[in-house]
């Protein structure tokens, strides 16, 4: 099963306004006109999916495949992202190095994981996969596939399509494996280590993350019955201090599950499209005012998670803010509060002399502010107490008297 | 997180200010604090790019690295570094006191009284942040299989003395900082939000700069202002004004300034290594300052009643690794047997739940969290009743009226603990609830030994009393078989423990 995105019939009928548009032009509007490039779903893309997933803003701009690091630049809020020079050439002399002699290395862990024979680099296939533009590679990536059927051959980075929220997202993962019984083993090479045995949880995690959408991809429309993409990717690092590779086997089940979903929900992109004012769009070239007024006219769900990983989370942050909106102090805060959703709503309620309002929260924030200024006013009277007797002791703790 | 710790977050996002949510400082600060601010290059394991060292604010040591990828250079810096470090780490080694301690005997089988030395001090280390704090365990890591030239005069790139030895302290360090209390190695953004909640989420006060503009903003300005300016101010050239603390860099640092100034080194333009040093070091500096000036804003407060107590195991633990030092133990290794590993956990499982009643007992606003729980209360006394237990030697059991307006989560036969005026511990458990708010509690210890209760051990009516339904030194579970005897299902026994062999090393490992 693939996520085909798109509206149905049904839902067309009911927008007269955009009767004669596809959701595809639609979408391509709101990145700013049909020659607008469409921002492939990358790693912080994937990252935000799993992050926040409830974000309309996010599902509608990363679903048009808008570039939201120009629009946050063009709002006055611009994500401080940016790799390293020094991190983007080690990963790429560690990926050439563990690719190299025909990929030798890379068969040979990846042997030793599976438990297979690794083969001589004689007998494994290194199809070229040169084309002009993503389209055609693709194509050439789908035609090695099936041509290799039946033998080993090695994908250097080869080019797959998925359907995302109705029109064609083009992915690159680092290499494919294709196995003599017909599997494909997606490998992906980063440059964080595994340090004796084990690797930082959270970046194995957004590897699994890319790697479960390109195995989506291989088993979309297109799929041949021949081979099929294995349950378990192959994920290369660095060993301990050194640049020699190790690798481990990631299993893919529960995040292509997670991600098939989730991209199932961007489904949603083009009624949430619908709502927009006819016209809107995310031009960053446009008038910095219908531009936030664009941008202002999807809701989103902002969490400090967000800073992480999307490029208007500061612009989203700063609305927060202004607002009084509890979530800009955590998701954890949220919690015991119930419908009081500002801070402002909050402090009012806690206040002894406040509203009396029958939101059952009320009450225990009531307690909890009656609380804490019973503590702190104890505290106060006792540091005044000592600081009145003069009695410095020389305990550390006397520090406060000083 | 508590209701309390939120409210008081909304109140520091209302006020511009940082709220206090600890009324005394729940961790020990050395006198002399080690400050270490290290930086890390992108991109590679463990390859440091320099470090700012030293106890004395206006002097502190300043080590770099003018090509992190060059192994040669990575070496001497860390040999450099060790012996900055080393002095410092070693320094209460000598002055020791004796202390007594069970000991079982391995051959009669029975609990003996030892002797055993305990140093009087023992030297803190502080860093920026929890990844700072990761990267220390990292630098541990990396050294402490290195072999030296003295140690295997064959080894191929023999490291600097003495940085195996640094490797096996900054280890130790850095394993000891799991343990939840301990304060030998800290994160200074872990130990002010401990104390102050600010009106940005958990997640931004990783960030050292927007913390303490929280806490301390400059004059005129409000927090959250300071705190943006803190975060995301950029000079003309589009450099941070306050640079990240580390230990990895902004990317707009690297791109336009490092990098260039790496190439010009490696082009062996004159000058460069010293335009390096200067250049890491402002991005050191900044956060230099403001790791003194969380230390002046701790200082400020009045140590907990506890924190010796837990400063003592810290001692301990220190004592314990000297010793191993001194005996010639083989480094740490690098995965722990099964029943070490498990030992670990419950030691640290144990501390986590000392630290948390220590914490309440310590801090009324930490008690008013778990008053707000129903983990505690406070009642005032409203009427005791003289009883006692049935037996052969009748011993006071004292009936307590009490009246709250809390609301403990309580069934009738529960224990509660309260600390008596002298320090002593007292149990009670529920008898009955005659009316909501209003308790009755059996008094069951802390009374003394004699047919009358000790002087003030029973209240009186009028006294207000703090009960908490948690232990006050909760004991860890049963014990674990010694390593010798780890069942089949964790391994079986370890065996002779042999130093584990080196990284290997090879002239292919740099880039």
């Amino acid at each position: 099963m693939t996520p085909t995105l798109g509206g149905t019939e049904g839902q067309k009928a009911t927008l007269p306004h955009q009767a004669e548009r596809t959701p595809q032009q639609r979408l391509a509007e709101l990145r700013g006109g049909p020659d607008v490039p469409q921002r492939p779903l990358d790693a912080r893309a994937l990252a935000a999916l799993a992050a926040n997933p409830g974000c309309r803003r996010r599902a509608l701009l990363d679903g048009a495949g808008v570039d939201k690091g120009a629009v946050a630049q063009a709002l006055g809020s611009p994500a401080p992202f940016g790799q390293s020079q020094f991190a983007f050439v080690r990963g790429n002399a560690f990926e050439a190095r563990v690719k190299a002699d025909g990929g030798a290395a890379l068969l040979a862990l990846l042997c030793a994981h599976t438990g297979e024979d690794c083969p001589d680099t004689s007998e494994v296939a290194l199809p070229d996969l040169t084309a002009d533009g993503p389209a055609g590679r693709a194509a050439r990536t789908r035609l090695a596939l099936d041509e290799a059927y039946g033998g080993w051959a090695l994908l250097d980075h080869p080019i797959l399509t998925l359907e995302v929220a109705g029109t064609t997202a083009y992915l690159e993962p680092d290499a494919l494996a294709l196995h003599p019984d017909g599997g494909v083993t997606v490998i992906e090479i980063k440059s964080f280590p595994i340090l004796d045995g084990s690797a930082d949880p959270a970046k194995v995690g957004a590897a699994a993350r890319q790697a479960a959408v390109y195995a989506l991809a291989l088993a979309g429309p297109g799929a041949t019955a021949a081979w099929a993409v294995r349950e378990q990717a192959l994920l290369v690092c660095p060993k301990d201090f050194s640049n020699h590779p190790a690798a481990s086997l990631l299993p893919l089940r529960k995040q292509v599950a997670t991600t098939k979903r989730q991209l199932a929900r961007l489904t949603r992109v083009d009624e949430i499209a619908a709502e927009l004012p006819p016209g809107a769009s995310f031009s960053p070239g446009q008038d910095p005012g219908t531009l936030t007024a664009a941008v202002e006219s999807v809701p989103a769900a902002y969490a400090p998670e967000c800073l992480a990983t999307c490029e208007l989370a500061f612009h989203c942050r700063d609305r927060a803010r202004d607002g009084g909106a509890v979530e800009a102090l955590g998701r954890s805060v949220r919690g015991e509060l119930g419908g009081l959703a500002t801070v402002d709503q909050v402090l009012a309620a806690a206040s002894p002399e406040g509203p009396g309002t029958d939101e059952p929260a009320a009450a225990a924030l009531r307690r909890a502010a009656a609380l804490r200024t019973e503590a702190l006013g104890a505290s106060r009277a006792r540091a005044e107490a000592l600081r009145a007797s003069g009695t410095c002791d020389a305990e550390p703790g006397g520090a406060a008297c000083r | 997180m508590s209701l309390i710790s939120a409210l008081a977050r909304m109140e520091a996002a209302a006020s511009g200010r940082a709220e206090p949510v600890a009324t005394v400082r729940h961790r020990h600060l050395a006198e002399r604090p080690l400050v270490l601010v290290p930086l890390t290059t992108a991109g590679e394991t463990g390859a440091p790019l320099g470090a700012m060292v030293g106890t004395d604010r206006g002097a502190p040591q300043v080590f770099t690295v003018a090509q992190p990828r060059d192994r040669d250079l990575r070496f001497a810096f860390l040999g450099r570094l060790a012996e900055a470090l080393l002095p410092h780490l070693e320094s209460c080694q000598d002055e020791v006191e004796t202390i007594e301690r069970k000991e079982t005997d391995p051959e009669s089988g029975k609990r003996v009284t030892v002797e055993a030395e305990l140093c009087a001090d023992a030297p803190q280390l502080l860093v920026p942040t929890a990844p700072g704090v990761d990267f220390v365990r990292l630098l541990g890591r990396s050294m402490r299989f290195r072999r030296t030239a003295e140690e295997d005069p064959g080894t191929p790139y023999p490291a600097p003395p003495r940085v195996p030895l640094l490797g096996r302290w900054l280890t130790h360090y850095a394993e000891r900082s799991r343990v939840p209390g301990s304060s030998l190695l800290l994160p200074l953004t872990g130990l002010l939000t401990r104390h102050w909640a600010t009106g940005q989420s958990h997640l931004e006060d990783q960030h050292l700069g927007t913390l303490l503009a929280w806490i301390a903003p400059p004059d005129g300005e409000s927090g959250a202002e300071a705190a943006r300016r803190a975060e995301l101010e950029r000079d003309g050239t589009g450099q941070l004004v306050r640079p990240p603390a580390g230990p990895a860099t902004d990317p707009a640092f690297d791109n336009r300034l490092l990098a260039p100034a790496v190439a010009r080194y490696d082009a062996g333009v004159p000058g460069a290594a010293e335009e390096l040093r200067e250049l890491i070091a402002s991005q050191l500096r900044p956060t230099w300052e403001a790791m003194w000036q969380g230390v002046d804003l701790l200082r400020a407060l009045p140590e907990g009643a506890h924190v010796p107590d837990r400063w003592r195991r810290d001692r301990q633990s220190y004592t314990h690794h000297r010793d191993r030092l001194r005996a010639g133990e083989p480094p740490q290794p690098r995965r722990d047997d099964a029943v070490t590993a498990a030992r670990k956990l419950a030691m640290r499982e144990q501390r986590q739940a000392e630290l948390e009643a220590q914490e309440a007992l310590d801090d009324p606003l930490v008690m008013a969290v778990r008053r707000l729980a129903g983990e505690a209360f406070t009642a005032a006394v409203t009427d005791v009743e003289m009883a006692y237990s049935e037996g052969k030697r009748p011993t006071p059991r004292p009936l307590v009226t009490l009246r709250t307006e809390d609301t403990p989560l309580l069934a009738e036969g529960d224990k509660v603990h309260r600390q008596l005026p002298e320090g002593a511990q007292q149990r009670a458990e529920l008898v009955a609830e005659p009316e909501p708010g209003v308790l009755v509690l059996r008094l069951l210890s802390g009374m003394g030994r004699g047919k009358e209760p000790a002087q003030g051990t029973v209240p009186e009516p009028g006294d207000l009393l703090c009960w908490t339904l948690f232990e006050h030194s909760p004991r860890g579970g049963p014990g674990l078989p010694e390593p010798e005897e780890t069942p089949w299902t964790h391994g079986g026994p370890p065996g002779e423990q042999t130093a584990e062999d080196p990284d290997p090393l090879t002239p292919e490992d740099v880039l």
